[in-house]
């Protein structure tokens, strides 16, 4: 408590009510945090995320980029691993380790860049489901149907075809074909905030739709969308294995998706060259595996009711 | 997107939607009906817009500038009402799809509906199977875990079925062809590579129905195996849900063996709510079959798909969006209504 009130005058008075949201905050995180620690399965996704962003992060300093030119590649085209390349080369003589740890950046940043889209659109659309009864509301439950409904894949393939391959289109496809799934759970638990006292205190006083949502019902649903996000970072990364794989993703840059593609392309099953197709795999598991125990922790924690049970 | 692993939230959704207004089971399956209809309406507005967003001129999209003559493009200007405004062209697009003209497919200079058509049981095949054996056995691991969470049974299950499920389900098709078709090492590959049939062999007679399912086992062991974590983590949270009831514990009070409190109690009423997300899944299993079948070679959609975007030949991935949604929709419709006759709480 003291620590927040480091900005306020030296004369004794009574904490801010910013302070108090905040320190209450803060405390409930710890507490998220308490409860996380406690889950062998949440502990170990945390550990392996943490390692991938770093070797994702860290990818300039342990891979020269100029391993991924395709004209300056110095190895044998699919050349089995060796001591000067742990992990083979691909079709064009280039390091297979090189392009995992460069194709980590890209698929990451896209992964995280469609959460973002598909987030923002799945909080708006279900505060407001929630929020508006009426036909308002009405017409927005209805196009969440829709959308939960329409197969997502075909959905992704017309758009990412109209729109043309680049990295942003792939994360915003991501994005506009996978926000369903939080509005129904954001609408739901909007809906159950919304007939507590204290909204209706609130309304009483005159408060106005924006304060309302953005006062009283975010910071209610805040972390059922932090858990949710985790979940749809796990999604977007599939996704976007998917749709480069099917040779939708940007040209220029190399995904872990990009890598199976070329790999199915240049036949290197047939060749036997596990060493191309294996590793980009593992990686897209793990890395979905560690977002959806982390994910599946904090769901726990923090959907009251899951935590019930 | 893949739905979550654990959905009881949705669970709850469908039933709270189907409960609040106009009692009565007539209105229940009109209710659902005018749903899917909107549904349709939307997938057909959103493809009638994609279509004019298109750059270029449309009819010549169609036909691509080749070998058409001008005539041809002039008339299927018309028949596509791009003469017209755009309300005139909307109403020739609903003609159009009424008729079954999609257009002419690029890659195959035949019409879309045609291709489509000759490509359509592959798909059906592969999807179906797949979806009923993940649901079998799904539902069936997800009793079993959920009835005993938190024991040993429940965490082998729980970890297996999410790690499948962090798979692209193309790669773990790959997997499976590299151990099974291709072989590793000493171990010679035992299932085909490819294909629905070998050459040669009499589609009809028993031994064509052999060598399909020969052909089939790998595809089909992806899509469930890629697929069975939804349909386990359901029903396991639904049966963890019903755990806690009354009425088994005045089935235990009566003096019924556990197995018989599960059986006969418990798992008929966690069923229920699994058959609204079976069919939602299903969205999913088609997005599946998609890779799937472009990894096995299996001449279906999904494969047709693949091909369609490689050139890419807008009209048929048009045509093909239209009947994947169509697909699900009506999928959809068919479990809601399902769900409707098993519990008749949603239906007043």
């Amino acid at each position: 408590m003291n620590a927040d009130l480091g900005a306020q005058p030296a004369v004794p008075r009574a904490p801010s009510r910013r302070a108090i949201a905040r320190a209450r905050r803060r405390e409930s995180a710890s507490r998220v945090w308490r409860e996380f620690r406690r889950s062998r399965s949440g502990m170990f996704g945390l550990a392996v995320l943490i390692t991938v962003v770093l070797l994702a992060l860290l990818a300039p300093l342990l891979a020269d980029a100029q391993g991924l030119d395709v004209t300056q590649a110095t190895g044998d085209p699919l050349s089995p691993p060796t001591s000067g390349y742990p992990l083979g080369t691909d079709e064009a003589g280039r390091s297979v380790l090189t392009l995992l740890l460069w194709g980590a950046r890209i698929s990451l940043f896209v992964g995280f860049l469609a959460t973002l889209i598909s987030m923002v659109i799945g909080t708006l659309v279900g505060i407001c489901a929630g929020h508006f009864r009426g036909w308002g509301g009405g017409l927005l439950d209805r196009f969440t149907d829709w959308f939960l409904v329409i197969p997502y894949l075909p959905l992704a393939i017309v758009l990412a075809t109209v729109l043309g391959r680049s990295l942003f289109n792939v994360a915003l496809v991501i994005g506009v074909t996978s926000w369903a799934g939080t509005a129904r759970i954001i609408r739901a638990q909007t809906l159950a905030v919304s007939s507590r006292p204290y909204l209706e205190r609130a309304r009483v006083l005159g408060a106005g739709n924006w304060h309302q949502m953005s006062r009283h019902i975010l910071p209610n649903v805040s972390p059922l969308i932090f858990a949710n996000t985790t979940l749809t970072v796990a999604v977007a990364i599939l996704a976007e294995t998917t749709l480069s794989f099917l040779g939708l993703g940007d040209p220029l840059s190399v995904s872990w998706g990009s890598m199976l593609d070329s790999a199915f392309t240049v036949g290197a099953l047939s060749t036997g060259s596990w060493w191309y197709i294996v590793p980009p795999g593992l990686c897209v598991v793990v890395v979905v595996l560690a977002f959806t125990l982390i994910g599946r922790t904090l769901e726990q924690i923090l959907n009251p009711r899951l935590r019930e049970r | 997107m893949p739905g979550l692993p654990d959905a009881p939230v949705a669970v709850d959704e469908a039933a709270v939607r189907g409960r609040r207004r106009f009692p009565g089971t007539d209105s229940y399956v009109l209710r659902r009906v005018l749903a899917s209809v909107g549904t349709l309406a939307f997938v057909l507005v959103f493809n009638f817009f994609l279509f004019r967003i298109l750059p270029g001129d449309p009819a010549k999209n169609l036909t691509r500038n080749r070998q058409i003559p001008q005539e041809q493009v002039d008339a299927l200007r018309e028949s596509f009402g791009l003469d017209q405004p755009l309300a005139g062209q909307f109403l020739a697009y609903l003609r159009n799809l009424v008729t079954g003209e999609l257009g002419i497919s690029y890659k195959f200079r035949q019409p879309v509906f045609e291709v489509i058509a000759d490509r359509i049981w592959p798909t059906l095949l592969l999807v179906g199977t797949g979806t009923l054996i993940a649901t079998v056995v799904g539902l069936r691991l997800g009793i079993r875990s959920g009835w005993n969470r938190g024991g040993r049974f429940d965490k082998v299950t729980t970890g297996t079925t999410l790690t499948l499920y962090s798979m692209p389900e193309f790669w773990l098709g790959l997997m499976l062809l590299a151990l099974f078709s291709v072989g590793v090492g000493v171990f010679p590959g035992i299932f085909p590579t490819g294909g629905l049939r070998s050459p040669g062999v009499e589609p009809g007679s028993l031994e064509g129905v052999l060598d399909l399912l020969w052909h089939l086992a790998l595809p089909v062991a992806t899509l469930a195996l890629a697929y069975l974590a939804e349909y386990t983590l359901v029903m396991r949270s639904s049966l963890i849900d019903e755990i806690g009831e009354d009425y088994l514990t005045t089935a235990r009070a009566k003096g019924l063996p556990d197995a018989e409190v599960r059986r006969r109690h418990a798992v008929p009423n966690a069923l229920l709510p699994t058959t609204t997300l079976i069919a939602l899944n299903l969205g999913f299993v088609v997005s599946g079959a998609i890779t799937i079948e472009t990894v096995f070679s299996i001449p279906g959609l999904g494969l047709l798909t693949y091909e369609a975007l490689r050139v890419p030949d807008f009209p048929l991935l048009q045509g093909l969006f239209l009947v994947f949604s169509v697909g699900v929709i009506a999928a959809n419709l068919a479990a809601d209504l399902i769900y409707g006759r098993l519990d008749p709480r949603v239906r007043g």
